[in-house]
């Protein structure tokens, strides 16, 4: 279990103020300006030698994305930092209490990302639907600018850099990368075709990194105690710690700071009072937001969670937004909730996901009171493969793969169902 | 020039060419929906989606990958026939099944591709989506259930038309496309939409219903709304011209033609002159041939005889005329209706001489009194092209409402003689600077002035010449080749008495200043020309024809007869050669090969296709004065006989230019 000196998110549960003064009394923004006189590189070679990867779902190496942009403007172009508060997956719930708890974490490690890759800017697209959280956001980077922390020489380093918050209007698909970059232009939230990637031509069409709020918010404390702490946690390629967020059929549910890696039923047991029922009621669990394949009860229990290790469980870290289905639930009737919200939030760009979603929505429901054929579970297979990877963003892939872990792990019971309405029909 | 491998055959592909462009180049189609050449890439429809390596192990839409040094690339792999057998089974999904009753049966994309790249059947048992009907106006039908979402609309009317009316509301399978707040799409070139659109969502209204392409002979032609040239594929069916659609030609008009070229053919069988008409007692009545014929004979005007010619004329019927004139021994010829009196003795000076494809590539661009979106829908796209390419416009002249930045300096001439600091700087500066003098400016007797601009900033250069005359006829080139200017304008042959005056289609003269002559109007409608005249012989429209046309760059180009004239209506050159036999005179040709044979041994550059070369500019003169008050258009819809016929066309001008309310039938 993570020791509480081990913590970055102090004030994660609110029992402390979220304002400047609080936060600087929990270390924040406590000599930034040392921070930056490190140097560029310095901050990324610090940021790649802890291990950080992409807290946003990808898993991508953090300072190694910082090291696409361009170290100098060759054009005059200026480069821009997106920070991707639009959690929306559902399950997801960690950058809201970053947001509403702890922003100036977020803020100041906006200026240290931002410094590190040379960024003009940043724009923190937080969530339409986080109204109180966009407030205190405000208000926070109101208190930062006023403080001289950010804007013209920011922390008296000699830099400047601006924050900006943008705030969305409640579409899922805004979270994509690219499509949060057209949303803030002010278009129509469609997700890009890359090439070009973010880091050629992104905001406005100048270079642009896209991190997650949890990646951004920790490069503060990696940087102040150092990439060897920070890799001290977990496994070799899952370092650090992080903000699992557990929801569902346990006795209590949390969002909770832990270290990589942590095994499944430590995460249980240690945080949220064990599942509903005890071990033997646990059915399934959707071990990283809604997007990732669930993984059954047998499997589950000793993985350890991180993204290398739930991969090979056929599933995937996400987020960390773990939610866990006790036996009284209905996996089909789940599963198929996921697959309308899939539909619903398809921005409609390309062909696969705007047709196989509701297509993949509507054969779930049937699957779910068993008005179904047998052979259309095969069908449905084939239509999510047709789907999966065939699409411009992830949205295809993420429809597509719950509904292969329903089929992969729980075949069965969609049988069952089939079976009981043939016979209900006949009688 | 990196070298790729298209299905195990190497080629080598040009620097920045993508995928599908090389797979292009090998041989192999590449099933698309969403691409087109001439639109950005939204590579949303995904049926081009191929095997390429090295790369992520799923298939790429081949439409935006640029192609790197030592791609394999496979069409034919199993991953490849999945995908697009894939991507076809969704876009069929929520496809009516309605392609008996589809005006693009036929000639609809889908289907064909269906066809090639689906599979056998549907396993797709629920509903099928149903889209409420959008109205884009009184040229382009919708039917958005059909739609597939490949945004060619919508990226036409922002990237080509410039205006924003067709986009896209909701998002997932609900997705729809719709002009803005359901308003009639009221760009010139709007109905580009219905050739790019490449299902039956969007088609053409007038046309609905009216004919399945399989019937339709197909004429090569050119447009003659405008002086462009545009090249046109004349479509009919028996003896009736069902539509024009627009034909490839990248020096002209691309592949798009406004909206007056492709929807005016449906006046062609209205208010047609379709038998002969004498004047008798003040009145028009039906005549026969012999009649018309014995009436001209009777006047006998010997020398005193003149020419006017109407905008939609081909060069035969003007060389025809003209034997005929000099026959009598008169050479009073004229085609500006109007009164236009620009010096022609040079036609350098008036002519679109950066060429229209030409104009792209101007950097610096200086207007001068042309409301270029309604005088040349097609030169105005060019110049979209070149304002996004970053080239500066300038404008003398009324504010019109441009689809590019543009730096109006006011409607008075005298600017000409001291361009603000900005022009200035602008054409000075520029590598390919241009100059555009339209009707208004001609009008104002600008010409002299401009060509001292011309001079001023080195409008021509090596490689390049920026002076350009916008006409507005398509007639008007083919017309001063031929020597139809006087050196007054229409005002000599005025001056002239002429006995007889023989209108070639021309509606646009004030006849009341001919009251004493005979006025014999050869033309195919009843349009003003026909109400002045005493005499009437109804002749063939453009499509109805051969004939060759001069647009405004000089360009020679050749149409081909579709359909035959209506009634007792003859082709114009064999009218002109009858009236010689009734006057006495010999014009020197019996038939029509003949007649081209005179008219280019007479003018050698109407005798060969393409661009006619009219040697270096004349040096002009500085000191212009006069307000240019208005644009000769005064409506887009109806600038010639044909277009006011148009029942299509006279509804444009109400909907969309007077805002005319049209109740929609029940359907």
């Amino acid at each position: 279990m993570l020791a509480d000196k081990d913590r970055i998110f102090t004030n994660l549960y609110g029992y402390q103020p979220w304002n400047l003064k609080a936060a600087q009394a929990r270390g924040d923004w406590d000599d930034t300006k040392a921070i930056l006189a490190k140097g560029k590189d310095a901050i990324i070679e610090e940021i790649k030698a802890s291990g950080l990867r992409g807290r946003g779902g990808a898993g991508f190496p953090t300072g190694l994305k910082w090291s696409f942009m361009p170290k100098e403007s060759k054009d005059g172009r200026p480069s821009f930092l997106v920070i991707n508060a639009d959690e929306s997956e559902p399950g997801s719930c960690k950058d809201r209490e970053i947001i509403r708890h702890d922003p100036h974490k977020l803020i100041e490690g906006a200026l240290v990302a931002g410094f590190a890759m040379g960024a003009r800017a940043a724009y923190i697209y937080i969530r339409g639907e986080y109204i109180r959280e966009a407030e205190v956001l405000f208000a926070a980077v109101q208190e930062a600018y006023d403080a001289g922390l950010i804007g013209k020489n920011a922390c008296k380093s000699g830099y400047d850099f601006d924050v900006f918050v943008h705030r969305g209007a409640g579409a899922y698909i805004c979270g994509e990368e690219t499509a949060m970059i057209e949303s803030i232009e002010g278009k129509k939230g469609q997700p890009r075709l890359k090439p070009p990637f973010p880091a050629g031509a992104g905001l406005y069409g100048c270079p642009t990194t896209v991190n997650n709020v949890e990646s951004i918010a920790v490069a503060p404390t990696i940087m102040r105690r150092g990439a060897g702490w920070f890799s001290s946690f977990g496994r070799e390629n899952n370092k650090g710690t992080k903000l699992f967020q557990i929801s569902g059929h346990v006795e209590k549910p949390c969002v909770v700071e832990e270290s990589m890696s942590i095994p499944f039923s430590e995460l249980i047991e240690k945080h949220c009072g064990g599942i509903t029922g005890g071990w033997d009621n646990l059915l399934a669990v959707i071990p990283g937001g809604s997007s990732v394949p669930l993984v059954p009860a047998a499997q589950i229990k000793d993985a350890p969670m991180d993204f290398d290790g739930l991969r090979e469980l056929g599933s995937g870290l996400g987020t960390a937004a773990v939610i866990v289905m006790d036996k009284s639930t209905d996996i089909v009737r789940a599963i198929s909730r996921l697959s309308y919200f899939y539909k619903h939030e398809s921005c409609g760009q390309c062909t696969p996901c705007r047709e196989g979603t509701g297509w993949m929505w509507r054969v779930m429901e049937r699957l779910r009171t068993g008005d179904a054929d047998v052979e259309e579970i095969d069908m449905l297979w084939n239509v999510t493969k047709q789907v999966e990877g065939h699409t411009i963003c992830a949205l295809g892939d993420a429809a597509a793969w719950p509904i292969q872990g329903l089929i992969r792990h729980f075949r069965p019971e969609i049988e069952r169902r089939i079976a009981e309405n043939v016979r209900e029909a006949a009688e | 020039m990196p070298k790729v491998t298209v299905d195990g055959v190497e080629i080598e592909v040009p620097q920045g060419a993508t995928v599908l462009q090389a797979c292009e180049l090998a041989g192999k189609e590449i099933p698309r929906f969403c691409y087109h050449e001439r639109l950005s890439i939204a590579g949303n429809c995904r049926m081009c989606l191929v095997e390429v390596k090295p790369g992520p192990p799923k298939p790429q839409a081949s439409c935006a990958l640029p192609t790197s040094e030592g791609q394999e690339i496979r069409t034919d792999s199993e991953m490849v026939k999945k995908a697009r057998e894939g991507v076809m089974e969704f876009l069929l999904i929520n496809h009516p099944l309605d392609c008996p009753i589809c005006d693009q049966g036929g000639e609809c994309d889908l289907q064909d591709q269906a066809v090639t790249y689906g599979r056998g059947k549907s396993r797709y048992d629920e509903n099928k989506r149903a889209v409420t009907e959008k109205y884009m106006g009184p040229l382009i039908k919708t039917v958005m259930t059909r739609c597939i979402h490949c945004t060619r609309c919508v990226r036409f009317s922002e990237e080509v038309a410039g205006v924003d009316e067709i986009g896209a509301l909701y998002r997932g399978e609900t997705m729809q496309i719709t002009t803005y707040l359901e308003r009639a799409a009221s760009h010139e070139m709007s109905a580009n939409v219905i050739d790019l659109c490449p299902v039956g969502a969007l088609t053409s209204r007038p046309y609905a219903f009216e004919a399945r392409p399989w019937e339709l002979k197909k004429t090569l032609s050119i447009d003659v709304s405008d002086a462009c040239g545009a090249n046109i594929r004349i479509d009919s069916r028996g003896r009736e011209v069902m539509r024009a659609l627009p034909r490839v030609n990248d020096d002209v008009n691309e592949e798009w033609i406004s909206d007056k070229a492709r929807f005016q053919v449906d006046g062609l069988a209205r208010r047609r002159l379709d038998k002969p008409y004498l004047r008798r007692d003040g009145k028009l009545a039906a005549a026969t041939w012999e009649e018309a014929f014995a009436a001209i004979a009777k006047i006998n005007p010997g020398k005193s005889v003149a020419v006017v010619a109407g905008d939609l004329l081909d060069c035969e019927t003007m060389f025809a005329a003209k034997a005929l004139a000099g026959a009598l021994g008169s050479s009073l010829l004229e085609g500006r209706q109007t009164g236009l009196s620009y010096d022609c003795s040079n036609l350098a000076a008036v002519n679109f001489n950066s060429g229209l494809a030409g104009i792209e590539e101007a950097d610096a661009i200086l207007i001068v009194g042309s409301q270029v979106r309604w005088e040349a829908p097609l030169v105005q796209s060019r110049l979209r092209k070149a304002a996004r390419r970053g080239a500066k416009v300038f404008v003398v002249g009324p504010e019109w409402e441009t689809t590019y930045p543009a730096t109006f300096l006011g409607n008075d001439l005298a600017v000409l003689d001291k361009l603000s600091k900005d022009a200035d700087a602008a054409l000075k500066g520029a590598a390919r600077p241009a100059l555009i003098l339209g009707g208004a400016g001609l009008g104002k007797g600008a010409l002299p002035a401009c060509l001292a601009l011309a001079d001023k900033y080195k409008l021509v250069r090596d490689g390049w010449n920026g002076f350009n005359v916008l006409h507005m006829a398509a007639s008007r080139m083919g017309g001063l080749m031929l020597g139809y200017a006087q050196a007054g304008g229409i005002a000599d042959l005025v001056a002239a008495k002429p006995k007889m005056l023989i209108s070639l289609g021309a509606d646009e003269v004030d006849y009341t200043k001919f009251a004493d002559s005979l006025i014999v109007y050869v033309g195919h409608h009843g349009d003003a020309g026909a109400h002045a005249a005493d005499v009437i012989l109804p002749a063939a429209a453009y499509t109805e024809k051969d004939g060759t046309y001069v647009n405004t760059e000089g360009r020679v180009q050749w149409a081909d007869k579709a359909v035959f004239a209506p009634g007792d209506a003859r082709e114009d050159w064999t009218i002109l050669r009858a009236m010689a036999d009734a006057l006495g005179v010999s014009v020197g040709f019996d038939s029509f090969t003949e007649l081209r044979a005179a008219m280019a041994k007479a003018v050698p550059a109407l005798g060969r296709e393409g661009l006619a070369d009219y040697g270096a500019l004349p040096k002009g003169k500085a000191g212009a004065s006069g307000t240019i008050e208005a644009y000769p258009i005064k409506d887009f819809y109806l600038t010639n006989p044909i277009a006011r016929a148009s029942e299509t066309m006279q509804r444009c001008s109400a909907e969309l230019l007077h805002g005319a309310d049209f109740a929609e039938a029940a359907e």
